[in-house]
């Protein structure tokens, strides 16, 4: 203790670098983005003029705010969901497996090294409307695919891409939770007469849920603002504006309509909300897990 | 020992002066574009041949994605005082830049300050009306301006039994059930771009407003009005049509030409400047360019079609010097050979009436059928000011949210008037939100 004491400027200075960039790269865009959301401003900063709050209430008075909110929480919710439980599916499965587990280990983590945008080129080729693959086959199958045009395809279109990039990750840690379960537990419910459903729900799942926790806020966080790349590269927030998520709103009115003012205004928005999820996940939900 | 010393000094010093004359003598000129692929290839090349017809100015293209990344980039320079000189920014920015007094240097200014003789009368109306004030006068150099025609499979009319392309609306909703009924074809036509083909050239072309005060150039209170034209007739028809098959919709950018490619569509209507991607793309089958139709029922003789594609902004920031070679990159760059080669190779059209000429004289129009219909279709009559363009400001985002209603009405989940009412609405809100940022 006393040795620390001593040294009470080293923390710091070794940390100093860490918190340069995340105050360089975060803090100062962050900071820059509250003012820039009380003023109205032209694209090349000529001038600007203080509105106050009027940037938010514009935002929070437009039918397509809310419109864009409903897209986000389906979003999200299903891209959470969905990538958490073929994950988790997946890894139950991988820890089984004995013969040849390096190389399905390693063939299920690779989506992750894929780049959203290729992500979402990938699946755009596979399932374009007119030289598809897949979409071929939904035809044969008289499922008539048009993402283009159709907003539940579009939208199922963008969920798949987004669990099939994030799988990868959750997997990765299912499988070092389940690895890191005492095999001498499941040994002692197996002879105890518990069958694999039930030895899953009452040890491995319960054990499981730190893994689970952390997962479930970083898959809110991906879905919420990481997924962009991949609706951009897949359906640009179309048809209809059925896929356009609140992250993919702030970037539109921003980089394409350079309307900064009610584009910051809208991160600023986001932020809040993340962040007030993020809470309600540590409060609530974070009681339930078994450390 | 002494001399050699000498010597090793005085070529030191001379090839010392030899680079700081070269690194004084040429001014460097940053352009950057949004031409990628081939066309990028053509835009280094034109740089080049300019830089070796004179030794002032080095002009130094560099791409910088599409068309809205790169007007996002420069935007972004321009706020961190690292502007290039010249930027190719896309027709829709057109109202952001001008209204930007203090970022750009308007043309007809940098060439008035120049040595240049300017002839702004060279120059073809019709395709630098977009880019002019409302009295005239030049504010970006034109570079690659295009505008929509129809690319029909003659194979499949033959197939049908249809001999003629029709010249109207009414015409070709006839020919196209031919089509459809006959079995030819699964879909009569589709379109690239629909709002700036279905609707902004629309509108043009039948001479009514697609928005008030001239379109935009009149003034930033303007306000949309293509949901109380004949511009909702005509997506009425093109609504009935894709119950029928003699439409398909195929996206908002360019992603319906391979329905064409395919034969799975007889028509495609897309930009002037799809030429070469067509003709290398159609390779199973015959295929014509034809003028885009219009309705009988609206006009008697139809309007000119306006210019989609980008024009050359100079940005403010830089030294007289560097604008003086700006200048006589752009005298270099409109005179008739570089034109010429430019339009004949790409299929964008040409910018000034010579270079047109050039390209009669060569023969060039007789070699490859379809060429000149453009430019027919442009120059043919004097534009109005319903055809000379649009000047409207957030237009980037009017353009998304039109397509976006257009998708809603395409697909049945609103009607026609209803979706147009509210994409005028919202179209409306974006109007004046420039408004006031601008006013």
């Amino acid at each position: 203790m006393a040795t620390f004491q001593r040294h009470r400027l080293t923390p710091w200075l070794l940390l100093s670098p860490q918190l340069a960039i995340v105050a360089i790269f975060f803090f100062w865009p962050a900071f820059q983005a509250v003012i820039q959301a009380f003023y109205v401003q032209d694209p090349f900063g000529l001038g600007r003029a203080f509105v106050a709050f009027e940037n938010f209430t514009r935002v929070l008075g437009s039918a397509e705010y809310y419109r864009a909110l409903g897209t986000t929480v389906t979003f999200s919710i299903s891209v959470a969901l969905g990538a958490m439980a073929l994950a988790l599916l997946l890894a139950v499965l991988a820890d089984r497996v004995i013969k040849g587990a390096h190389g399905y280990k390693t063939l299920l983590i690779w989506p992750y090294a894929v780049a959203p945008a290729v992500a979402g080129v990938l699946w755009v080729f596979m399932l374009d409307p007119e030289l598809g693959l897949v979409s071929a086959w939904l035809g044969a199958m008289g499922i008539d695919w048009n993402h283009q045009l159709n907003g539940g395809q579009a939208m199922a279109l963008v969920i798949m891409a987004s669990i099939w990039k994030q799988m990868s990750y959750n997997f990765v840690f299912f499988l070092a939770g389940l690895q890191a379960i005492p095999k001498s537990l499941l040994e002692a419910a197996a002879i105890d007469n518990a069958g694999p459903w039930r030895r899953f729900w009452t040890i491995t799942f319960p054990l499981l849920s730190p893994t689970s926790f952390f997962l479930l806020v970083m898959n809110s966080v991906y879905a919420f603002f990481e997924t962009f790349g991949t609706i951009d590269a897949t359906t640009a927030g179309g048809p209809g504006g059925a896929t356009r998520t609140l992250v993919y709103k702030v970037y539109e009115d921003g980089f394409i309509g350079y309307d900064l003012g009610s584009s910051a205004a809208q991160s600023v928005l986001l932020m809040l909300l993340v962040g007030l999820l993020t809470l309600l996940q540590f409060r609530y939900l974070e009681r339930k897990v078994q450390y | 020992m002494l001399r050699i010393h000498h010597l090793g000094a005085l070529t030191l010093g001379m090839a010392a002066a030899g680079l700081s004359l070269s690194a004084h003598s040429a001014t460097e000129i940053a352009w950057w574009h949004a031409m990628g692929g081939e066309l990028g290839n053509k835009v280094n090349e034109i740089a080049a041949n300019f830089n070796e017809s004179q030794d002032e100015y080095v002009v130094k293209p560099s791409f910088r994605g599409n068309y809205s990344e790169t007007m996002t980039s420069a935007i972004a320079a321009f706020r961190a005082n690292e502007a290039p000189a010249i930027v190719q920014i896309y027709e829709v920015g057109t109202a952001t830049m001008m209204n930007a007094k203090g970022a750009i240097v308007p043309v007809h200014e940098l060439m008035a300050e120049s040595d240049q003789d300017f002839n702004p009368d060279a120059f073809l109306s019709a395709v630098t009306g977009y880019y002019t004030t409302s009295d005239g006068k030049m504010l970006s150099m034109p570079f690659n301006s295009s505008t929509p025609v129809v690319y029909v499979n003659r194979d499949i009319m033959a197939e049908a039994g249809v001999e003629e392309m029709p010249a109207t609306w009414e015409g070709l909703g006839e020919a196209l059930g031919t089509i459809v009924e006959s079995g030819a074809a699964e879909c009569g036509m589709t379109t690239t771009w629909p709002s700036w083909i279905q609707l902004e050239n629309f509108s043009a072309r039948h001479d009514i407003p697609f928005a008030t005060e001239q379109n935009g150039f009149g003034g930033l209170d303007a306000r949309l009005k293509i949901n109380e034209t004949a511009a909702v007739d005509h997506i009425q028809r093109l609504a009935n049509w894709q119950e029928d098959g003699r439409f398909a919709y195929g996206g908002r950018f360019d992603e319906a030409a391979p329905s064409f490619y395919t034969g799975r569509c007889a028509m495609l209507m897309a930009s002037s400047a799809s030429l070469a991607g067509v003709r290398s793309n159609a390779e199973g089958f015959e295929f014509s360019v034809e003028p885009l139709p219009y309705s009988s029922e609206v006009i008697e003789t139809p309007q000119n079609s306006i210019i989609g594609g980008a024009s050359l902004w100079v940005l403010e920031g830089h030294s007289d010097k560097v604008y003086q070679g700006v200048a006589e990159f752009f005298d270099y760059l409109s005179s008739a050979e570089v034109q010429a080669d430019w339009h004949q190779f790409s299929g964008y059209l040409p910018i000034t009436q010579a270079a047109y000429d050039l390209g009669k004289e060569q023969g060039f129009y007789e070699a490859n059928p379809g060429s000149a219909v453009a430019i027919e279709q442009m120059t043919g009559v004097t534009p109005t000011e319903n055809s000379k363009g649009l000047r409207l400001g957030n237009m980037p985002q009017i353009r998304a949210t039109i397509e976006e209603q257009l998708e809603k009405i395409f697909n049945g989940d609103v009607g026609v008037q209803e979706g147009l009412d509210e994409a005028v609405r919202r179209s409306n809100e974006l109007l004046k939100r420039f408004q006031q940022a601008n006013g």
